[in-house]
């Protein structure tokens, strides 16, 4: 068996800054070795640990999709001692990844459902990875009626601005962007915060309807009201966990929620689930 | 399974002649009390000490141990490539292992060695050591072994059990790898196995006697979880306490670490260290956010993970071998005796 | 000392009915033998759980300053020197505390009794002077005065500096000729045996703060140890840093110290954390005539700037 602390080399292939304040950065890595990025095979929702030899580690979702191949991209907020570091390397830097951890959203068992995405702020990123996989050729059909509700401070606080207002063009999702506030005379989408436009945008819940919500505390905790309102049971409601980690293997201890590990067994739970756990997240 | 005899005046004789093939951990005298430590040139253990402040973990799982190492040399071919630390996983031996730590690292195994994953300087720790335990004939005041599937002869994870019988030690050869150990020592006096195993089973039953603590566990499995996690005990149970590391360093069953990055010059290390849920940094996210930023969370947390979450997650008993090192070491007398018997016996008021 | 816990139990009971204080933080009896456990009595008939004794040694002003309300403390001299000190700085408001003083008279060191034994201490009681102490395998009856910690031994202020009442009356305090023999020794060595010494000293501090948590004066919000960015100090077992965090504690407690031993008592591993405490301590009273905890109007020496501070230094 592999040694799960080792990481595989990759080259810092492109690095863009995603927001206006400049404090998110987009980073493209390509593995260094062929035959890693096979290795590397994800689902839309894990994450991995970034990793920078004599600086340290940090457990990012993974931002790229899939069905994406050729690279991994990590969108990056810059706050502690690694993601700083981070955000002063540059292209060509050989650093480390580590994964892909954790479990991904149940995208069997949203086969054939209708799919509510609600994201906040910089928490986009495998909610992209999620629009990205749902989106491609070959997975469409498998989905109904796909949602998105995103919001972020303002226009320049968004991730992924021109995908998000490509996906507007499409058909066959149901784009709601929103932001707080905006002086911007020519937004032309909603503004509010997000769970006051999931209660009037997002589709009522029927059997066949789950919603993946991934974003600060705050944001989760406001929205879950207004999914109830709507109809949505416990086990329809499907959230992502940031908790403190390590290992990202679930051994070093720190990020359990109860008996669960949120690097191991999650980070992807169930409203259900976590309902079940004490709520130490 | 066989039983040999070890006659002491060869005993010095024997661990020596093994230091060729092993290196040597065991319980040395250090001031008032036994550290386990590697044997060291021709250090010898001291099998009858009463006990060892901290317990033989570190064996397996040092306090601070590097697990990867890189050059950030530009100029070196594979700078900022990680490889694998140069540890020794040559043959080790630890020598007077108390049974409860011996179990204690069977309890530590669940952890390390998964379905999914495999710590490799763990497991390959494990590989490499031979447990050559000592019963326990005289067990302490704290000892509450027996009441956690432990107990003073207790053979779980051991390769080797010996008895002291003054002059002597009666080894029972547990394992291939404790016959292996036996062989390297030269100790090679086989005895009757029935005649040696009722003198065990009289010598168990005799130091089980003289343990006085028993601390019921059998309805914490069936007690809700998040019952006993809202419970109003916890108030008034961590007020003590300080909050430092003691209890989770001293206990032969907490595995919790920390993983460091450190760079010197242009050589950097990626290390782990013993971490331990008493401390708010364990939990804190880089934005400050704690899910455990009070004391009370963190005290709740590590009896919660000992005797609820380990007991639901694995259903092999509880997090604990009934060493009484943390009894003993709390600076503020937190028992863990105590706080099983509450969790245990707590009824929720509706 | 036993007599006085009938009266620290009186006087918390008639606090509590009368709701002048919210809480008594005091002692109550531990689990085992010669251990005590500080407890939050909150009602007349919980009082019963309070103990004093000669094994209370650790310091309960951390534990008072973190209250909501107004709480009485049991305090011993060194407590009450603690609670000036969080007084002035601003720890705890004077009319927030009710502080029932005990005048003291020495706390037992225990791993000096536990050394007298081969296997674990399963009794102790002590009657006055008189300490009986008992084992599976055989009983001693000691003198307290034998046994009492290093720093009750060379301790000039048993009884409280600040009190609201007394639990039992003031005891005689000891002039000291020499009030730092332990460092004298220190200083008297060359260069190289006092590193040795102080290398030993740490080389089993396993980091679990212990000594840091259980001090008065370790309250603030983030230590220097924690501190994630910048990370001041590496975090394993190297000596370097292991040696840092000791060095640079002891320093941030210079002036402020008041010789509790509530670091000794709390350690795991028998480090005497105050070898690194008693110099500055004396060079607090040698340099600025000062001793911490004495006057509720004064701010610690390196705290404050008087002209008359000794400036030999500078050359």
């Amino acid at each position: 068996m592999e040694n799960p602390y080792m990481p595989y080399p990759v080259r810092i292939d492109d690095i863009e800054i995603a927001t206006e304040d400049k404090s998110l950065k987009t980073f493209k890595f390509v593995f260094l070795n062929e035959g890693d990025e096979e290795k590397f095979a994800y689902h839309a929702g894990q994450f991995a640990e970034l990793s920078i030899p004599g600086v340290g580690e940090i457990p990012i979702g993974i931002a790229s999709s899939p069905v994406e191949k050729g690279f991994v991209k990590f969108t990056v907020f810059k706050t502690g001692v690694v993601t700083s570091h981070l955000h002063n390397m540059k292209v060509g830097d050989i650093m480390g990844l580590r994964g892909p951890l954790g479990n991904w959203y149940p995208w069997d068992k949203l086969e054939n459902k209708n799919v509510v995405i609600i994201g906040g702020g910089f928490a986009f990123t495998t909610l992209r990875s999620s629009i990205i996989y749902m989106l491609d050729p070959a997975n469409r059909s498998k989905f109904k009626n796909i949602d998105v509700v995103y919001g972020a401070r303002s226009p320049g606080m968004l991730l992924y601005r021109d995908e998000l207002f490509e996906w507007e063009k499409r058909n066959d999702i149901n784009m709601h962007i929103t932001v707080d506030s905006t002086d911007d005379p020519s937004w032309k989408y909603h503004t509010g915060f997000v769970p006051q436009i999931v209660e009037q945008n997002a589709p009522k819940a029927d059997q066949d309807t789950y919603a993946i919500i991934c974003g600060p505390p705050i944001m989760i905790k406001f929205t879950q009201p207004s999914l109830t309102q709507l109809g949505y049971k416990p086990h329809q409601i499907i959230m992502s966990l940031e908790n403190r980690m390590k290992c990202g293997i679930g051994m070093c201890g720190r990020c359990n929620i109860g008996k669960e590990l949120v690097c191991k067994d999650g980070p992807v739970f169930t409203l259900d689930e976590i309902n079940q756990t004490p709520k130490e997240y | 399974m066989k039983f040999i005899t070890i006659d002491k005046k060869n005993w010095t004789k024997g661990i020596d002649k093994s230091r060729g093939t092993y290196r040597l951990f065991g319980p040395v005298k250090d001031k008032n009390w036994c550290m386990i430590k590697e044997l060291d040139g021709d250090i010898l253990p001291d099998m009858e000490y009463n006990e060892s402040v901290m317990s033989a973990k570190s064996v397996l799982f040092p306090q601070s141990e590097t697990i990867l190492n890189t050059s950030l040399n530009e100029s070196v071919e594979d700078h900022h490539i990680m490889k694998r630390a140069k540890n020794d996983y040559t043959a080790r031996a630890v020598l007077g292992i108390r049974p409860y730590d011996a179990k204690a690292i069977q309890l530590v195994k669940m952890n390390f060695d998964t379905k999914e994953y495999k710590d490799p300087y763990w497991c390959d720790a494990y590989e490499a050591t031979t447990f050559v335990g000592m019963a326990i004939t005289k067990p302490g005041p704290f000892d509450f072994s027996t009441s956690v599937d432990s107990g003073p002869f207790c053979e779980e994870g051991l390769d080797i059990l010996l008895a002291d019988l003054d002059d002597s030690f009666i080894a029972k050869i547990l394992t291939p790898k404790g016959e292996s150990f036996a062989a390297a020592c030269g100790f090679d006096s086989t005895i009757d196995d029935k005649e040696s195993q009722a003198l065990f089973d009289i010598l168990r039953k005799e130091a089980e006697k003289n343990i006085n603590c028993r601390v019921e566990t059998d309805k914490l499995k069936e007690k809700n979880l998040l019952d006993l996690h809202g419970a109003s005990f916890w108030d008034d149970l961590a007020f003590s306490c300080i909050n430092c590391g003691t209890c989770t360093y001293v206990c032969p069953t907490c595995w919790c670490f920390d993983i460091q990055d450190e760079a010197k010059l242009k050589e950097s290390s990626r290390f782990r260290n013993w971490d331990t849920c008493m401390s708010p940094l364990f939990t804190r996210h880089a934005t400050g956010h704690n899910p455990r930023g009070v004391k009370v969370q963190r005290v709740r947390q590590r009896f919660m993970h000992k005797l609820k979450y380990f007991l639901d997650k694995y259903d092999q008993g509880i997090m604990c071998v009934g060493c009484g090192r943390c009894v003993k070491s709390c600076p503020v007398n937190i028992d863990i005796r105590e706080v099983c018997h509450t969790m245990n016996t707590y009824e929720k008021k509706d | 000392m036993d007599t006085c816990i009938k009266k620290i139990r009186e006087l918390s009971a008639e606090l509590l009915e009368k709701g002048e204080v919210q809480k008594v933080i005091g002692f109550a009896q531990g689990t085992i033998p010669m251990a005590t456990s500080p407890i939050a009595i909150e009602s007349k008939q919980d009082t019963e759980k309070l103990v004093f004794n000669s094994t209370c040694g650790l310091n309960l002003a951390n534990y008072a300053s973190k209250q909501k309300g107004k709480v009485a403390i049991i305090a011993k001299g060194c407590d009450s020197r603690n609670i000036v000190t969080h007084i002035v700085e601003n720890q705890i408001q004077r009319d927030q505390i009710y502080i029932i003083g005990v005048p003291c008279t020495g706390m037992v060191d225990k791993s000096k009794i536990a050394t007298l034994f081969e296997d674990e201490i399963t009794g102790f009681t002590e009657d006055g002077n008189t300490l009986r102490v008992t084992s599976s395998s055989r009983e001693e009856i000691l003198k307290k005065q034998d046994y009492l910690r290093e720093n009750c031994l060379y301790c000039t202020h048993k009884n409280p500096i600040l009190y609201d009442v007394l639990a039992t009356e003031l005891v005689e305090e000891q002039m000291l000729e020499k009030p730092f023999p332990d460092v004298d020794r220190i200083e008297a060595l060359d260069t190289d045996a006092k590193w040795q010494h102080f290398e030993n000293l740490t080389k089993n501090c396993i980091r679990c703060y212990a000594c840091r948590n259980a001090c008065p004066l370790c309250y603030c919000p983030t230590c220097f140890v924690d501190e994630a960015g910048p990370q001041w100090v590496g975090k394993g077992q190297n000596k370097t840093d292991v040696n840092t965090f000791h060095y640079l504690r002891a320093f941030h407690c210079a002036g402020r110290c008041t010789d509790c031993g509530a670091c000794v008592e709390a350690c795991p591993m028998g480090i005497n954390v105050r070898d690194f405490t008693r110099k500055l301590n004396k060079d607090a009273l040698e340099l600025f005539g000062w001793e911490a905890g004495l006057d509720i109007t004064k701010r610690p020496p390196l705290d404050a700037y008087s002209p008359e501070d000794p400036d030999d230094f500078i050359k």
